[in-house]
């Protein structure tokens, strides 16, 4: 009786938003019934499609998305740890992040062309600011008692940094690179919109333009679904990697 | 409050002398040769063009279509996100039945309705608007529905139990109580709109500055690209001052405020 209820709490809307649709979707041309788009969504992208067009492209967010940890997290802690450094750099790097990201994909295909070094670029130059800025303060409001207390032990050097200061900056880090994978997401499909020949973003636009309208839908539904499950893996990461956080309860604080 | 050795004088002079550092930088990068001017024109080069630009009412009117499209968005997907929230937040159940398909909507990443969009409305203020307001509806939305989860139960119990109807429990409980909560999501919402709305500009053509970049790039005008790009981060710095001056002064009578204005 409880699972019945449960499963009606969680499935019931989303079954009447289909029925919903199902039921206007006869008057348009532009939207049509779920079964069609279903249809579409099987025929479209569990083919070749998936190898040619999906993977490259999520390929493609996983190298800037890292590359842009790494750069982030790395210079993020470097600036953190000198407040000279960060009282120089703070307005150059707030303006920085500020530019909308999309804004830079023009200018890099100037720079880089069109291939994949540009598309990584984009997601590298639009992913780093709100991780880089993020770990800046993340370090900067590091406990100082366990600072002090790292000192009397003589905790330093790679030992410091892994469990003192990456540890202790880890909850901003990772709000940070939760930011930045919206962003991410978002640069991977434009870079793509703008000028390619393959990839997701190029696809769903090409069906856009050949008026293939449950194609089309069906992209969009498939960038729901990733953007979906990177949500979900990112939640199954970030309660991996502050599991100590959560624990102590500082979280609720 | 921090331990910088420092106070608010001398981190004025660092920040300004990191402006100066990046200016010289790229004045200097392309005047040696280390990267060609056609790529990246010296910084002063830039301004100039940014000036000269800023001297044309084309400018000023793409600027205004995009801070229109934003203002608007930013507006629509807020009423809409704080009504949907507070009723969600109060009706009984519906908080449970509405957790999934909200968990759903809210990844889709705005641009998958590009092309829905283009289709729709053609390049125009309604696409703008389509993908501003789905962008930013969510991040005010989820924060209403935590600020009206952050009632006070025994406060909600006494107000009901003094005979307070339901639009004076709203007005006078859950609204202050969710307000620094919905602050949070405007904040964050008035971001993530400014770059939806220079997106689709960039992607659809609606007009704006971001059509106006697409135009200076494919007509190969490499400094026009970057000084736009440069007005773009202004603008978007003038965005998040306004929002947080505006949060200031909204929860001026909350406790985080005050503690914060007499350190």
């Amino acid at each position: 009786m409880r699972a019945l209820r449960r499963a009606v709490t969680w499935f019931g809307l989303p079954v009447l938003l289909v029925l919903v649709w199902w039921l206007v979707s006869g008057g348009s041309f532009y939207l049509p019934d779920p079964l069609k788009v279903v249809r579409a969504f099987w025929d479209t992208w569990v083919s070749a499609r998936a190898f040619e067009d999906v993977l490259p492209s999520l390929g493609r967010l996983l190298l800037g998305y890292v590359a842009a940890t790494l750069l982030g997290v790395g210079l993020g802690v470097l600036v953190g740890l000198s407040p000279r450094l960060r009282a120089t750099l703070e307005p150059v790097l707030e303006f920085f992040r500020a530019i909308p990201p999309p804004v830079l994909v023009p200018l890099l295909m100037l720079l880089a062309g069109i291939d994949t070094p540009m598309k990584v670029l984009v997601i590298v130059s639009g992913c780093v600011w709100p991780i880089l800025l993020n770990t800046v303060e993340g370090v900067r409001a590091l406990d100082e008692v366990l600072a002090d207390t790292c000192r009397m032990y003589g905790v330093r050097g790679g030992s410091r940094l892994r469990r003192f200061v990456l540890r202790g900056a880890s909850p901003q880090i990772m709000a940070g690179l939760r930011q930045a994978l919206s962003i991410g997401i978002i640069l991977m499909v434009i870079s793509e919109m703008f000028a390619s020949s393959s990839g997701l973003g190029f696809t769903i636009v090409l069906f856009q333009r050949q008026f293939q309208i449950a194609e089309m839908w069906s992209g969009i539904l498939l960038l729901g679904l990733i953007g979906l499950a990177l949500s979900f893996l990112f939640r199954l990461l970030e309660r991996r990697v502050l599991s100590w956080y959560y624990g102590s309860g500082a979280a609720r604080a | 409050m921090s331990r910088t050795p420092f106070g608010a004088r001398r981190r004025l002079l660092y920040g300004l002398a990191g402006l100066a550092g990046l200016l010289a930088l790229v004045e200097a990068v392309p005047r040696l040769g280390l990267v060609d001017e056609r790529y990246l024109p010296p910084a002063t080069t830039i301004l100039a063009t940014l000036a000269r630009e800023l001297a044309t009412a084309g400018l000023w009117i793409a600027l205004g279509e995009t801070l229109i499209g934003w203002a608007l968005g930013l507006a629509i997907a807020f009423f809409l996100a704080v009504a949907i929230g507070v009723v969600i937040g109060i009706v009984p159940g519906l908080r449970a039945a509405t957790t999934s398909t909200i968990e759903f909507l809210r990844p889709i990443p705005s641009v998958a309705l590009v092309p829905l969009a283009t289709l729709l409305y053609g390049p125009s203020l309604s696409s703008t608007l389509l993908l501003v307001v789905y962008a930013s509806f969510w991040q005010v939305l989820i924060q209403v529905l935590y600020g009206v989860a952050a009632v006070d139960s025994v406060a909600y119990d006494t107000a009901r139990s003094y005979g307070l109807g339901s639009w004076s429990r709203v007005r006078h409980l859950i609204w202050p109580t969710a307000l620094p909560y919905v602050m949070t999501g405007l904040r964050l919402a008035a971001a993530v709109a400014f770059i939806l709305a220079v997106t689709a500009e960039l992607v659809i053509g609606s007009p704006g500055l971001g059509a106006e970049i697409q135009v200076a790039q494919s007509s190969g005008a490499v400094p026009a690209v970057y000084a736009l790009i440069v007005l773009a981060g202004l603008v978007g710095i003038g965005v998040n001052v306004a929002v947080r001056f505006l949060e200031r002064r909204v929860l001026s009578w909350h406790p985080s405020v005050r503690s914060e204005a007499t350190t």
